[in-house]
């Protein structure tokens, strides 16, 4: 089939291209499958933890998504960093201002700041867009100083801008990404990455999450079994009272 | 083994007055026998206190208390120590849960006129620790040092700039710099470590004394001690409360703490109301958030501020409306004019304007978390109100309901249709 022809749109409902109040993708993440956590943690020091620090987040956490320090050290460490040390950039911050115009924010509690759909929504919503000085925009962050860093994998969209007037004259605009130039991955497989991200973006907003939800239902179990013991006490001692 | 324990006992109770205060506190204090659902948020404000305070010195082993250090230090509890998430969250949730408890607690007190004498002391001491309660959560606020935290104190210590005359000078004296800084956090964290707690458990203190001084309200609002009995002189419709409510205490403990571990564990954020998105980014001096609302349990009163315009461009009415609408509370002992306490027995009058107050309290408690702009603006062609938010209309609507609940008490609490009390205490 013929490539330029395949012209896949990601249909994004968008009414306005504004940060706030953007309707949202739903990122389909599952912070129990460990396979996803692990391509997504590869993906994220491989791409993100070069401008990016997760400066909370040792290496050695990992464990928590089944990997072990040697194949943290061989797999995952770049730098002369140590597996129990946290994931720091050696970029100045500085020159991140100048080169990029803001900081890249550390993005150790990222998820918890944004949440799971922006962050979604947000890595795949690139488009190209010459006014701006990296040569891209996104649909969820408008004049983003941030450049698309994965647009070898996604390739290049673009924001399409349809006008519409009804009987009445009222003009409404839609807007839409259209992929012009196909990347190394297909738009399935670059949103799945992305999800990956993502659900690696989430874990380590909060590594606890999975041991506080399991002690979670232990104590719950035990208040309920506690509550009904207080309240035989209770009605054991009140019985004489009426 | 039992012969030395009494022997212990007789010599401590020479020296410290143990086994009476045991009994004047506990096995010998006389509570109604009527207690419902509404009189266990007493004992659990105290068990959030004592949860607090616990959780909160663990915090302050690991907490740097440092613009540099701060956010980073809240995240190394939330990763590195051993534990420290849950204690972490124990604090957080507490806090919430704290004011959950101690509003509901007042509420018992407006249904069943728990502030009428004998018993306004009791409700003055009670004020004081809402105030310092609110002092506490404030203070607290700032320590992890995220956008929300920081621009929340900038918001709320501005509000002294508007007092005439002294305000620039106040604030400026109250930040310890021009803008809140390392120096505002180093002072904010002792008021919240230890210049409050003090404060507080001292009014809490007082609080329980001056109740065991006259004895406890009840849901009919009867006094229990004008029916004792004649021989032993125990109020007929009174019982020990211990061990009668430290049982049914214990009770409302494991019901309360299903809700708190429910929260505490499946849902830590609380959608965002117990712990907000945007104080997971670090404090920025220089990015104003584009909505800056504080956390739930202040947002009546941050309404309330809103609400009020300003006069001669200054916010000082708004200011002054929003710290009434707290104090007012103080009055109630001496505007509350009814023959009668307990809700149970009020007329239509009374009824009404509750209901009217706490629907005022939740409008305006809602409104308090969103955007003026969040309910679109009035059209253009309607007199008085055209073009202007409707958000804004309706707090101000709701602002004058709230503040006429009190105005009006005097007379529509003693004009108010009563029923007859019963001589003695209902189920």
């Amino acid at each position: 089939m013929n490539k330029l022809i395949l012209i896949l749109s990601l249909i994004l409902p968008l009414g306005a291209l504004a940060n706030e109040g953007m309707e949202l993708d739903h990122a389909p993440i599952n912070g129990a499958n460990q396979a996803s956590l692990q391509r997504g943690a590869k993906t994220f020091i491989n791409y993100c933890l070069n401008c990016h620090s997760a400066a909370y987040m040792r290496y050695n956490r990992l464990h928590d998504i089944g990997l072990t320090d040697e194949e943290i050290k061989a797999n995952l460490i770049f730098t002369g960093a140590k597996v129990g040390d946290t994931m720091t950039v050696a970029m100045n911050k500085k020159d991140a201002k100048s080169w990029f115009g803001a900081t890249p924010p550390d993005l150790s509690v990222i998820s918890r700041a944004r949440g799971a759909d922006w962050l979604y929504t947000y890595l795949r919503g690139f488009y190209r867009d010459e006014t701006r000085p990296t040569g891209w925009n996104n649909v969820a962050f408008d004049k983003v100083g941030m450049p698309h860093v994965l647009w070898q994998l996604q390739g290049e969209q673009h924001l399409k801008i349809t006008e519409e007037v009804d009987a009445h004259g009222n003009k409404t605009e839609s807007h839409a990404l259209v992929l012009v130039k196909p990347g190394k991955l297909s738009p399935g497989e670059y949103d799945l990455m992305v999800a990956d991200l993502v659900n690696y973006l989430v874990y380590m907003g909060e590594p606890a999450r999975a041991q506080r939800m399991q002690l979670g239902l232990i104590v719950l179990l035990f208040l309920s079994l506690f509550f009904v013991v207080a309240r035989a006490l209770k009605k054991e001692f009140w019985k004489d009272i009426h | 083994m039992q012969k030395y324990l009494t022997c212990a006992l007789t010599w401590v109770d020479a020296r410290f007055p143990l086994t009476s205060n045991w009994k004047a506190h506990l096995s010998e204090y006389y509570a109604p026998k009527n207690f419902n659902f509404w009189y266990y948020f007493g004992s659990l404000a105290m068990l959030v206190l004592v949860l607090q305070i616990v959780t909160g010195v663990l915090l302050t082993m690991h907490y740097k208390p440092d613009a540099a250090l701060a956010f980073a230090s809240v995240e190394y509890i939330m990763r590195d120590v051993p534990w420290g998430w849950l204690v972490r969250y124990m604090h957080s949730t507490g806090a919430s849960m704290f004011f959950v408890v101690v509003y509901l607690h007042m509420f018992r007190g407006l249904l069943y006129g728990s502030y009428r004498n004998p018993r306004e002391l009791i409700w003055l001491f009670g004020v004081a620790i809402f105030l310092c309660l609110m002092g506490e959560a404030f203070f607290g606020y700032l320590l992890p040092w995220g956008q929300m935290s920081f621009w929340g104190a900038q918001v709320i210590i501005n509000l002294f700039t508007s007092i005439p005359f002294i305000g620039p000078d106040v604030s400026l004296w109250l930040r310890g710099d021009f803008m809140v800084s390392d120096a505002t956090l180093n002072r904010f964290f002792a008021f919240h470590v230890i210049a409050l707690p003090l404060v507080l458990l001292g009014l809490v203190a007082a609080h329980i004394i001056a109740l065991h001084e006259v004895g406890s309200n009840n849901p009919d609002g009867i006094e229990i001690k004008k029916n004792k009995d004649p021989v032993t002189h125990i109020p007929l419709d009174g019982i020990p409360f211990h061990p009668y409510y430290t049982v049914k205490d214990i009770m409302g403990v494991a019901m309360f703490l299903i809700v708190f571990s429910a929260v505490l564990f499946f849902a830590p954020e609380m959608g965002g109301y117990f712990l907000e998105a945007n104080n997971f980014i670090p404090a920025d001096a220089l990015k104003t958030p584009p909505h800056i609302a504080p956390v739930w349990y202040f947002t009546p009163y941050y309404s309330i501020l809103r609400a009020v315009p300003p006069l001669f461009s200054s916010q000082f009415p708004g200011v002054v409306a929003m710290g009434l609408s707290v104090v007012a509370f103080a009055f109630l002992p001496w505007i509350d004019r009814s023959p009668v306490k307990s809700i149970r027995y009020r007329g239509v009058q009374y009824k009404s304007w509750l209901a009217v107050f706490v629907v005022s309290f939740l409008i305006l408690g809602y409104l308090g978390t969103v955007p003026t702009t969040v309910w679109g603006t009035f059209d253009k062609a309607l007199p008085l109100v055209g073009g202007v938010d409707r958000a804004n209309v309706f707090a101000r609507i709701f602002t004058l309901l709230y503040f006429l609940f009190f105005a009006l008490m005097p007379w529509y609490s003693k004009i108010d249709k009563t029923k007859p009390v019963p001589e003695r205490v209902t189920g």
